[in-house]
């Protein structure tokens, strides 16, 4: 058993191919993950709720793209099914059980998710059955991979990493720069201010809210033909994305998008360094940065 | 006028109310031994991840008990199937043996607990004296382990040691034609990944000695992702790769291969492949990965098991899998040892089981044989494979040799100092 293969990790370093490989594979990880976290935070730094139940969202949108692309046979419509159908059941969601729960106990909030992470992977066992489903890559993917300076990087994964940055570079824009998204970080900063200023509060966190289903929802529509679809997938991806805000800090989205990233990487050349210890690398990283920068890399700024 | 007798219960009758009640309390399976039904318990995997186990497994036993009952039941008693769902936690499978047999009168147990589940079960069994089979567990060592040995506890499914003799076999034949050498591992970190892939590469290098394994990895059970596992196998570049990942993880694991075009750069072999539950739900399975046959109508190639496959998917609309056919076996031997035994007594029943062999669809020559020493399945139907991506999924098994099995099998046993 090779606890430490520090040469895999040097020749590996030293190796275009090897580089190229290992960064891109970290780079698809840390993008599903990115787009999962990011809803995640952006949900705190508005709602300033911890929405546990946010790895649903990632499971719905695997499922409805899923079933999108069996009926219709079209990949695009598939991920608009997924981002779609999950935007609105996070607005469902947050109208009827999170509004609720606004301003109330942490353990409150923490069961009435908990409650609905059990709840929807009912749900999904009830539609789509307990045993583990697969979408199929779509035809127009399956191709022989792309060769770049030796590196083996597949197209899927190129579009995959695509559609995140944009999603990425169109949340972090349109929050700094439009007049809903300056209206949106009023609201994180004073909400009863906003409130008074004839602005529906309500209306802003339902959507906010939505988005950040929305975006869990993209990234599970974008695993779903490499990933295995079962109830409770979502769980895992929760767990890393909790890390991610962690280390990014809570509320930001830079902060997510930086920390998903290296998460990406501490995975892919983790696996090539430290074989046995990959996951651990995650969570001393985690350790690492709490203990250094309790509010995260970049827990000051706020959505 | 008759003579009214006094309410209540007389001294006499109470005395024997006692005596019947301490019978139940000690024995309650012996006191229902005369019941009309005879009821079976049967702790299963029935929710969760692994819910195919505990829901083929049932579908199959019920499958073949409506025949049994059909034909008159055990010994003229029908069959009662009381069935309940463990969540594949070791300590409440054995919860529910107890009661099945204590509580509910079940005079024989069916153990469809997964390996974690089956060693608490056997210690029910061992603890109750009732008849016992367990139908999932691949463990070797629930039977190859004189110290798990009982004369009420049998197991009748495949068994890991038999697959890596098999298995290695096979690849090493593989390897030698075409010059593999190189060779990578990925299996799932947990006791199963770590001892079948073990076991595999022990007898591959026994098979094959200049065989050399260049990379590991032990991606967790349930890993979503498997992307930095491929890219360091194409990293390592080996002639060839073996896994024993499983079932979603395994399906998982072929779509993300999939796009860096593993399957053309090395030869795979992935020992749980050929299981209807894989390979109908892998929407672009490639072509040649080498299996081993979980489950498949087409092997061994009878028209008694294209027959029986047939008949569980006309009733179930789906395939059989793995458990189903041990489970569907279970019933079997039931059956033939009960009119052997001609009686549903448990201690008779499993003497008549002992070294008994039936006529069977999944046995390699039509019959399977119960291990007398053992008290394990052996003669099954089991072989290796190429996939293809549609029906048959794996046209030609090449069945493994069961006296080669039994030779490596007594060799392992030795060394593992369990002769």
């Amino acid at each position: 058993m090779i606890f430490v293969d520090l040469d895999a990790l040097a020749s590996c370093l030293a190796s275009p191919a090897c580089l190229v490989t290992q960064t891109t594979s970290g780079l698809i990880i840390g993008m599903l993950l990115f787009l999962v976290a990011v809803g995640l935070t952006l949900i705190f730094g508005v709602l300033k709720v911890v929405n546990f139940s946010h790895g649903a969202f990632y499971m719905f949108g695997a499922y409805f793209a899923m079933t999108a692309y069996q009926l219709s046979g079209s990949f695009a419509l598939a991920i608009l099914s997924g981002a779609v159908g999950t935007a609105l059941l996070g607005l469902i969601f947050e109208r009827a059980f999170m509004s609720r729960v606004y301003g109330r106990d942490v353990l409150m909030q923490l069961l009435v998710c908990y409650a609905f992470v059990l709840i929807f992977d009912d749900v999904v066992r009830m539609i789509w059955g307990p045993e583990f489903k697969s979408m199929g890559m779509p035809a127009a993917f399956q191709v022989p991979p792309l060769f770049i300076a030796g590196g083996v990087v597949p197209p899927y994964y190129l579009l995959l990493i695509g559609v995140a940055l944009v999603a990425a570079v169109v949340l972090g824009l349109g929050l700094a720069r439009s007049r809903i998204g300056k209206v949106i970080r009023a609201a994180a900063h004073n909400p009863g201010m906003v409130s008074a200023l004839g602005i529906n509060t309500g209306l802003i966190y339902g959507g906010v809210f939505a988005l950040g289903g929305m975006l869990a929802g993209l990234a599970g529509a974008l695993a779903a033909p490499v990933r295995s679809l079962t109830p409770g997938m979502g769980f895992s991806v929760l767990i890393e994305s909790f890390i991610v805000t962690v280390i990014g800090g809570m509320g930001s989205i830079l902060g997510a998008l930086i920390g998903a990233l290296l998460i990406g990487l501490i995975r892919s050349f983790g696996s090539l360094g430290f074989p046995l210890f990959t996951e651990g690398l995650m969570y001393l990283f985690m350790v690492i940065v709490l203990v250094s920068r309790p509010t995260g890399l970049f827990g000051k700024e706020v959505a | 006028m008759t003579r009214t007798r006094k309410p209540g219960i007389s001294r006499r009758s109470t005395l024997a109310l006692m005596g019947a009640g301490a019978a139940t309390f000690a024995a309650p399976w012996v006191a229902r031994a005369q019941a009309k039904t005879i009821k079976i318990g049967m702790p299963t995997i029935l929710s969760g991840r692994v819910a195919q186990l505990g829901t083929s497994s049932r579908n199959a036993v019920m499958l073949e008990v409506e025949k049994v009952n059909a034909a008159g039941g055990l010994a003229g008693r029908q069959i009662e199937m009381v069935i309940r769902d463990s969540k594949g936690q070791p300590q409440e499978a054995a919860r529910i043996a107890r009661e099945l047999v204590n509580t509910d009168g079940c005079e024989m147990l069916l153990d469809g607990e997964a390996s974690s589940g089956s060693f608490a079960v056997h210690e029910v069994a061992r603890d109750l004296g009732v008849l016992c089979i367990h139908t999932c567990s691949e463990a070797s060592s629930l039977t190859a382990d004189p110290k798990q040995h009982i004369p009420n506890a049998f197991r009748c499914v495949r068994q890991g040691i038999h697959d890596s003799i098999v298995g290695a076999g096979y690849a090493a034949g593989i390897a030698k034609a075409k010059g593999l050498k190189k060779w990578a591992t990925c299996s799932p970190d947990y006791a199963y990944g770590r001892d079948t892939t073990g076991e595999f590469v022990l007898y591959l290098k026994k098979f094959a000695p200049d065989v050399e394994i260049i990379s590991e990895s032990w991606p967790k059970l349930f890993q979503p992702d498997y992307t930095e596992v491929v890219t360091k196998i194409l990293q390592a570049k080996p002639q060839a790769l073996y896994s024993c990942l499983w079932g979603g993880d395994l399906t998982s694991y072929i779509d993300q291969a999939n796009i860096y075009a593993m399957f053309t750069q090395m030869e795979v072999f992935a020992v749980n492949m050929a299981d209807y539950t894989a390979l109908t739900v892998v929407k672009n399975l490639p072509k040649g990965i080498h299996s081993g046959d979980r489950y498949i109508k087409t092997f061994p190639p009878t028209p008694e098991n294209a027959a029986w496959g047939d008949a569980y998917k006309a009733k179930y609309n789906e395939y059989p899998t793995n458990w189903s056919w041990q489970n569907a076996t279970a019933v079997m031997f039931l059956n033939e040892a009960v009119k052997k035994a001609n009686s549903t007594d448990g201690k008779k029943v499993a003497e008549a089981l002992t070294g008994l062999t039936i006529k069977c669809p999944f046995g390699a020559d039509g019959t399977v044989t119960m291990r007398a020493d053992d008290h394990t399945l052996v003669g099954y139907a089991i072989g290796w494979g190429t996939t293809i991506p549609q029906e048959p999924y794996v046209p030609d098994v090449k069945a493994g040799d069961w006296k080669t099995i039994f030779e490596l099998e007594a060799e392992w046993k030795k060394s593992k100092g369990y002769t």
